[in-house]
């Protein structure tokens, strides 16, 4: 009887205690950037509900065996002085085969849950209003590519978000320039590979505007853990308002800016900026290359020496001679809110820390420490603090 | 059998009563004997000596690992290191330990439980352990070779399944992926070499009366085991030509740059990484064979069952293997292909599991420390299973993949169910090789240690990865809320670390000054019970003959033999 009681008061106990967990489990779960309980698009939703499946079955299948288990465990322990040999047994047909059928049921079940959401994800035709963006896997940072409105930029993908009045989707087509990567922010959806040589694509349909975070998900080297990813769902007229201000050059940019103020090289840059994209090149080369340094820290003189540097050929900087493929895109660089892949926030401290190291937040990046003075270093940080 | 037992024909007069000759040489011709010798035995406990010293190098690499994972940014290793350090962790952990203590156990088991004197070929037996020997120490010497004696040398930095076109000339310059490439290579040579003498000395060597079916389960796994290794581990050997054809022969199997493909070295290596798991979790399942019905007082259940069901595994295992790749860009229909493939793994593992459970009903359970170790096993191969069969399903997989909930599910496989049923195996067998008992006490607190150890490791490093923690990261955000969590996994790792050195001092202890075993310290039923502890280098004194699956029951039971009703 006092044992009964006992054990009464033990499961109510653990139910509390189980429910309590599974509670505070939820709501952390939904309030934490990166998990998968917490979705914010259709194939997330759809990875989520078939997840919730599966682990019901799973826990009933483990509740199953493992009392049956603890049962057998306690009831044929071996007794003190049961020195007996207990009956031998070899097998049951009957018994056998039962569980080799119900096995099978629970994979049918399963296999079927899981193809409908396979298909219906993975073969969704692509709507003809949705986004496309070109995602290029570098060591260590993204490139995002706007192919609809000619946009390049790195490591914070802006997308509309597509509510049931105004669905728009986002399809992604994803390679890689170097290694192997993969994209993964949890609570948009599953993650798929960029592969060089490759071309695989991926949708998403954002519900609700807000950051989300991810990172890379497959080793790609020494930077494989700060290659992180940033993903701004924007309202419709937000995402508007970006990629128009992302379509607009630093040639025209500096010409808006130029016609207010006047500076030295000023009659070169002006003329640059209505000029064709090559004539501006070559005006660009020949300002850099002849003009004198002075030491003051304007963003002119970090132009300048920005251009002198080795950064043009791993940075392009629309509209000016910089046009690298092999580093991300600085022409908006100040529209972005971390620097190196998420590794760090975009400060003018950290940046001129970043130009001056960038080993310092990412050891083993592919961004060489160029080595100038710090009077350098400011005037450069100052340019690329202009970068809008 | 010292009881005046009488002793059926057949088995009688196995066991050499006349007193072992104790001549002990000097110390170097003690070595010079080990160096030399072609005795199953003798390179079974290399084997498994080679594993356990490598056991505890890459433990300690798995420590350093959790150290630095313990809160977000923590630099108690720089991110070179680190990778490192998880790439040596893993193919250690694989080629270094997993595989040659299994083999090591076969090399010991396998042709005492068939009755056989040794191996059917003794000296490809020596060569395939020596050239393992060789691939651990060669893998092990790129930590000073290389760049130099400071730091970490060039030690592999890809990861264990060194996905292409890392590896390649352009993006892993310097030797460090040759270290990997060759060992494994080497490794490889080993393995299959194994596998041919265990195939070849479990259809050919067995003792008289011994046909297929009267063979105990362990025979049988280890067949299927070495038939997987033959199969599987040819294309790791294939791709690792492969690779050092690109690295240094101008070839572009895998060289992107130059047109090569990146998923056909994903192929290969899960070709070869899934059967793998098969090959490392089908001797777990031999050792739980033997040892639940010992200590369950019963007949292993469903005999016929249990080895279609390990056949089985066998072969669907060989096609399963794309269920690592649902992330990259097969079509919908292949990930639906390999989402059943890998679901129907599920049916011969669940008539094991099912058939345990069958044995252990009705007996008289012993809960001696290999049973607890087998205990423990069951439940978590039931958890490890059921995480398995999550994974397989490809939709959910696109989140999983790659995440620490991946992490967690394989070492539930390779540690809770894989290591804890070889901390069984050796509990169980130690008396027989080196016929002294372990210590039991000891024995418990390793137990409870590990399983502690374990829970609060890999139970809770599930969570991070649904979280949208991705493996093989240095270091982690602070505002993700994996904090927590990683400290915890840490400390459980630390107390793993803790019972992994109370077994080696219950081993080294036991081993001067352990209780004698004798012949048959479990009152067990298979043949290699029927020697000597340890046995004499020709194993039986006269050969064995049988006419059950349990020669030592018929002999203890006359009354009621096992052959009256096979």
């Amino acid at each position: 009887m006092r044992d009964r009681l006992q054990l009464a008061r033990w499961t109510r106990g653990a139910i509390c205690a189980a429910s309590v967990l599974f509670v505070s489990v939820r709501l952390t779960a939904a309030s934490l950037p990166g998990s998968i309980f917490a979705p914010y698009s259709t194939p997330a939703s759809e990875e989520k509900k078939l997840s919730i499946f599966v682990l019901l079955i799973a826990a009933v299948i483990f509740s199953g065996v493992s009392s049956l288990l603890v049962y057998a465990l306690v009831r044929f322990r071996s007794r003190p002085h049961d020195t007996a040999e207990p009956p031998q047994v070899f097998g049951s047909m009957q018994i056998e085969l039962s569980w080799t059928i119900i096995p099978i049921l629970i994979i049918v079940v399963l296999f079927l849950g899981t193809a409908r959401v396979l298909f219906s994800v993975q073969d969704a035709p692509r709507p003809a209003n949705a986004l496309d963006v070109i995602v290029v896997g570098h060591q260590f940072w993204w490139e995002f590519r706007y192919p609809q409105y000619n946009v390049v930029t790195a490591n914070e993908l802006h997308v509309p978000v597509s509510s049931k009045a105004e669905p728009r989707e986002t399809f992604l087509k994803l390679t890689s320039a170097d290694v192997m990567h993969s994209f993964w922010v949890p609570k948009l959806g599953g993650k798929t590979d960029l592969l060089p040589n490759r071309v695989n694509e991926m949708w998403f349909d954002p519900q609700e505007p807000g950051l989300y975070v991810g990172q890379c998900a497959q080793f790609c080297g020494a930077q494989h853990a700060k290659m992180l990813l940033r993903v701004y769902v924007d309202t419709p007229d937000k995402f508007q308002q970006w990629i128009a201000e992302q379509q607009k050059s630093q040639a025209e940019i500096a010409n808006a800016h130029l016609t207010m103020a006047s500076m030295p090289n000023a009659g070169n840059q002006n003329s640059a900026g209505g000029n064709p994209p090559n004539t501006q090149a070559t005006n660009g080369e020949t300002m850099a290359q002849s003009a004198d340094i002075s030491d003051a820290v304007t963003p002119q003189n970090g132009q300048l020496v920005f251009e002198r540097e080795a950064c043009i050929s791993c940075h392009t900087v629309q509209g000016t001679v910089a046009n690298g493929r092999y580093g991300p895109d600085l022409t908006h660089l100040m529209s972005r809110a971390t620097l190196a892949a998420g590794a760090v926030e975009n400060t003018p401290g950290n940046l001129e820390a970043w130009i001056k190291d960038p080993a310092q937040f990412k050891p083993g990046c592919l961004m060489p420490a160029m080595h100038l003075t710090d009077r350098e270093n400011q005037q450069m940080t100052a340019y690329l603090l202009t970068l809008k | 059998m010292d009881s005046g037992m009488p002793i059926p024909q057949g088995i009688e007069g196995a066991i050499d009563r006349t007193p072992a000759q104790s001549a002990r040489g000097t110390y170097l011709e003690a070595i010079h004997s080990w160096i030399v010798t072609v005795d199953h035995k003798k390179l079974g406990i290399l084997y498994i000596a080679y594993a356990l010293v490598f056991l505890l190098v890459a433990g300690a690499e798995a420590l350093m690992i959790r150290i630095q994972l313990i809160r977000p940014h923590n630099d108690f290793v720089s991110p070179f290191t680190f990778n490192r350090l998880f790439t040596m962790h893993g193919t250690t952990m694989v080629f270094l330990v997993g595989m040659p203590i299994l083999f090591g156990f076969g090399n010991y088991l396998v042709p005492l439980m068939i009755g056989a004197r040794d191996m059917a070929f003794p000296r490809l037996n020596a060569f395939s352990f020596w050239i393992s020997a060789f691939a651990g120490l060669l893998l092990y010497y790129s930590f000073i070779g290389g760049v130099g004696l400071s730091g970490t040398g060039s030690a592999p930095d890809v990861a264990w399944f060194a996905y292409a076109p890392l590896t390649e000339k352009a993006f892993s310059p310097g030797h460090s992926t040759d270290y990997w490439a060759v060992a494994i290579l080497a490794s490889g040579i080993g393995s299959i070499g194994t596998a041919i003498n265990i195939l070849a000395t479990v259809f050919c060597m067995r003792c008289k009366g011994m046909t297929l079916f009267r063979m105990p389960l362990l025979p049988w796994l280890y067949a299927t085991t070495s038939f997987i290794v033959l199969v599987a581990v040819s294309p790791l050997t294939a791709c690792q030509a492969m690779l050092l054809i690109d690295r240094y022969l101008g070839g572009h199997f895998f060289d992107t740059q130059a047109g090569g493909s990146a998923i056909l070295w994903a192929h290969f290596f899960w070709i070869f990484g899934h059967p793998e798991v098969y090959v490392l979790v089908l001797p777990a399942f031999a050792f739980a064979n033997e040892i639940i019905p010992v200590f369950s007082r019963k007949a292993i259940f469903g005999y016929p069952a249990m080895v279609a069901a390990s056949v089985g595994i066998g072969f669907i295992s060989l096609g399963v293997w794309a269920h690592h790749m649902f992330t990259i860009g097969m079509t919908s229909f292949g990930n639906a292909f390999f989402t059943l493939s890998t679901m129907l793994v599920s049916i011969p593992t669940g008539i094991k599991t099912f058939n345990w459970l069958a044995t252990i009903w009705g007996g008289r359970i012993r809960f001696t420390t290999p049973m607890l170790f087998c205990i423990a096993f069951l439940f978590q191969w039931v958890i490890a299973g059921l995480t398995g069969i999550m994974l397989s399903v490809s939709a959910w997989n696109w989140q999983l993949h790659n995440s620490y909930f991946v992490v967690a599910h394989f070492h539930y496989v390779l540690i809770g169910a894989i290591v804890f049923m070889i901390f069984a195996a050796i509990y169980y067998w130690y008396p027989k090789i080196t016929g002294r008992m372990l210590d039991d006490k000891l024995g418990k607190w390793h137990f409870w240690l590990m399983l502690i150890g374990f829970h609060v490791c890999f139970d809770t490093m599930h969570i991070p990865g649904l979280m949208g923690m991705p493996r093989q990261i240095y270091t982690y955000e602070a505002d993700r809320g994996w904090n927590t969590l990683n400290a915890i996994v840490s400390v459980g790792g630390f107390i793993q670390g803790i019972a992994v050195l109370v077994l080696v001092y219950n081993m080294v202890h036991s081993f001067f000054r352990g209780e004698e075993a004798g012949p048959d310290p479990w009152d067990a039923w298979t043949l290699e019970w029927a020697t000597a502890s340890p046995p004499p280098p020709y194993n039986f004194a006269t050969d064995p003959v049988v006419a059950s699956r349990r020669p030592l029951w018929d002999l203890k039971h006359p009354e009621d033999p096992d052959s009256a009703f096979e």
